[in-house]
């Protein structure tokens, strides 16, 4: 990858981080840490690879996405105020009454192309809107973003059938892969694993990617865009709480809220990382 | 009097969808392998290129749906009532009711004739199930000329539309030459001045039956037809409570959260009268030919008369 592109990118993921921590703060609660871990990912898709523009966001022809990870939410909104969909203010008043942005994600919302957040069901919408560019013959893809936890629920292994079935390659999904969920670490709660090899055994194209590598992230959806036959999952390994120290790998990060001292810390600790790649 | 004419609502929806899908590019069909039963499987032999089996996956279906619809297309997903609304509800609620997406379900087999299948299959719940669910439209028509026409308004109607669709063979009572749908609009089948019955789905006909028989007792009571369930005809609910004084309802449903709870809602907000309620009590069904579970659970022209005798001594 360009190193200006590249850079730009992690720049990018840095602001899009302090809109989580922004938005969680002032919601005082939300999901920060899962956010943290696909905030490159939903950075590298939005900047550098969808095809999709602000000033037209019901373009029939537009690249779709699904956050099937729902309570991610803040991940989504900081990128979609990041390109222009909605004010930058709006982040500030996530989860609050009579505000635009909604504890998950809501399809009224600019930007937002599938109500989403309870777990299993995004991945359905995106097989419904893949088959729809098929039998529209548009050239348009679909990316849908799950949990690793979250591919415990049943519907996404009959997505995963169907996807499989009607040869869906416009539809290319991502499992967030950082091994931690509500209970626990995922190997303990109830394990989804082997996830490539489930994903393989349902007639996907499997491609492993490191979540907080732009040149790794590249490379993947780069072979991902290069499979047109069948649907692809990146599996992509993670870091729960990316990008703030005391939230990396803490299970206790998944659906908690930085108090005011914790969010000084955070966002210190990402205008540090944001100042290191503007020097 | 000529032969009256039986057709299963079911066979009626398969059917509709072949015939508008020429007019309707964007209708497609989506079935979970039941294709034979919900009679989607003539749509699929004239289109099959539209129509896509989901396989025994309704949680999937109706997301797939979702999707379709959130990219213009109008997507009929197809199963039994008692997987469309029961299994696969939270689904309907939030991949299809929250967003408010353009789908229609086509639910057959809803209720107790069902038959021998027994109660693994008899749904009784998808009117209170479906009634709960903000923005939800909910048809029950009441034979073959109703349905066909309930299949063109929700197609022409832009939101998520519940259909409910019987497996038993009922008679024809509509014209189909002079026959007129109006989406949320009740249907008064037979003037009355003494009583008002509130029927749905297959129970009309046993209403306008029932009609009869207490007409040949001096009374005089009014049917009523209420195809679209949600959103109610509450000012026709309301004029006929102010008029009769007392409303027996109808319905192959629970008694709970079905036709009688909706009428029983609107009526008790503007002109509060006794409301009898005919359906299935608070039980299970259970095996037998469709006929004869009607009659066991009292969903007869027989029962209805003897309840609405019954509801007479309530009138104040």
């Amino acid at each position: 990858m360009d190193a200006k592109i590249r850079k730009d990118l992690q720049k990018i993921a840095c602001k899009v981080r302090m809109g989580v921590i922004e938005g969680t703060y002032n919601a005082k609660s939300g999901h920060p840490g899962g956010s943290l871990s696909i905030s490159d990912t939903l950075t590298y898709l939005y900047f550098n690879k969808m095809n999709v523009d602000a000033n037209d966001p019901e373009s029939p022809d537009r690249d779709r996405f699904v956050l099937s990870k729902g309570h991610t939410a803040p991940a989504l909104y900081a990128v979609l105020a990041l390109k222009g969909y909605f004010p930058q203010e709006e982040i500030k008043s996530l989860r609050h009454i009579g505000a635009l942005l909604q504890g998950h994600p809501c399809i009224h919302i600019p930007g937002v192309d599938m109500s989403s957040g309870s777990l299993g069901q995004g991945i359905s919408a995106a097989c419904g809107m893949a088959l729809a560019g098929k039998l529209d013959g548009k050239n348009y893809n679909v990316y849908t973003v799950l949990g690793d936890g979250e591919i415990e629920e049943g519907q996404v292994w009959e997505a995963a059938m169907f996807a499989a079935h009607y040869k869906l390659g416009n539809l290319k999904a991502v499992v967030d892969n950082n091994g931690l969920q509500i209970d626990g670490a995922i190997t303990e709660v109830c394990s989804p694993e082997p996830i490539t090899d489930k994903f393989a055994a349902f007639g996907w194209h499997v491609i492993t990617m490191d979540a907080h590598d732009f040149d790794d992230i590249d490379r993947a959806f780069t072979e991902a865009s290069s499979v047109n036959d069948k649907p692809v999952v990146i599996v992509q390994k993670s870091v729960k709480g990316k990008g703030v120290s005391f939230m990396e790998n803490q299970v206790g990060w998944h659906g908690t809220a930085p108090n005011k001292e914790q969010y000084e810390q955070a966002m210190a600790e990402l205008e540090a990382q944001l100042k290191e790649l503007e020097d | 009097m000529a032969d009256v004419i039986k057709k299963a609502t079911r066979e009626s929806y398969g059917e509709a969808l072949r015939d508008l899908a020429e007019e309707y590019k964007d209708l497609v069909v989506l079935d979970a392998d039941l294709a034979a039963a919900t009679k989607t499987g003539i749509f699929k032999k004239a289109y099959p290129d539209r129509f896509f089996d989901c396989g025994i996956a309704e949680a999937n279906m109706m997301g797939v749906a979702a999707g379709l619809a959130a990219c213009g297309k109008i997507p009929f997903a197809s199963t039994f009532a008692m997987f469309a609304a029961g299994r696969a509800y939270e689904i309907v609620r939030n991949s299809i009711g929250y967003p408010h997406l353009n789908v229609k379900i086509g639910a057959t087999h809803a209720g107790i004739s069902v038959g021998e299948d027994g109660a693994t299959h008899q749904c009784n719940e998808d009117i209170a199930l479906m009634r709960t669910i903000p923005g939800m439209t909910i048809i029950n028509p009441c034979d073959d000329v109703e349905a066909k026409a309930a299949v063109k308004a929700a197609l022409d109607f832009n939101g998520p539309v519940y259909m409910r669709f019987g497996r038993l063979a009922v008679p024809v009572i509509n014209d189909s030459e002079t026959y007129k749908f109006e989406l949320g609009k009740g249907v008064v089948m037979k003037d009355g001045s003494d009583i008002t019955i509130v029927a749905t789905g297959l129970m009309v006909n046993e209403a306008v039956e029932a009609a009869k028989l207490l007409e040949a007792d001096g009374i005089s009571a009014r049917v009523v037809n209420i195809h679209t369930i949600k959103p109610l005809d509450k000012e026709l609910i309301c004029k006929c409570a102010a008029e009769t004084g007392v409303i027996v309802t109808a319905e192959e449903h629970s008694v709970i959260g079905g036709l009688g709870s909706a009428v029983a809602d609107a009526v008790t907000e503007c002109c509060p009268v006794p409301v009898v309620k005919i359906g299935v009590n608070d039980e299970f069904g259970h095996s037998g030919p469709a006929v004869d579970l009607l009659k066991e659970f009292g969903l007869s022209a027989e029962n209805i008369a003897a309840q609405t005798k019954a509801a007479l001594k309530l009138k104040k």
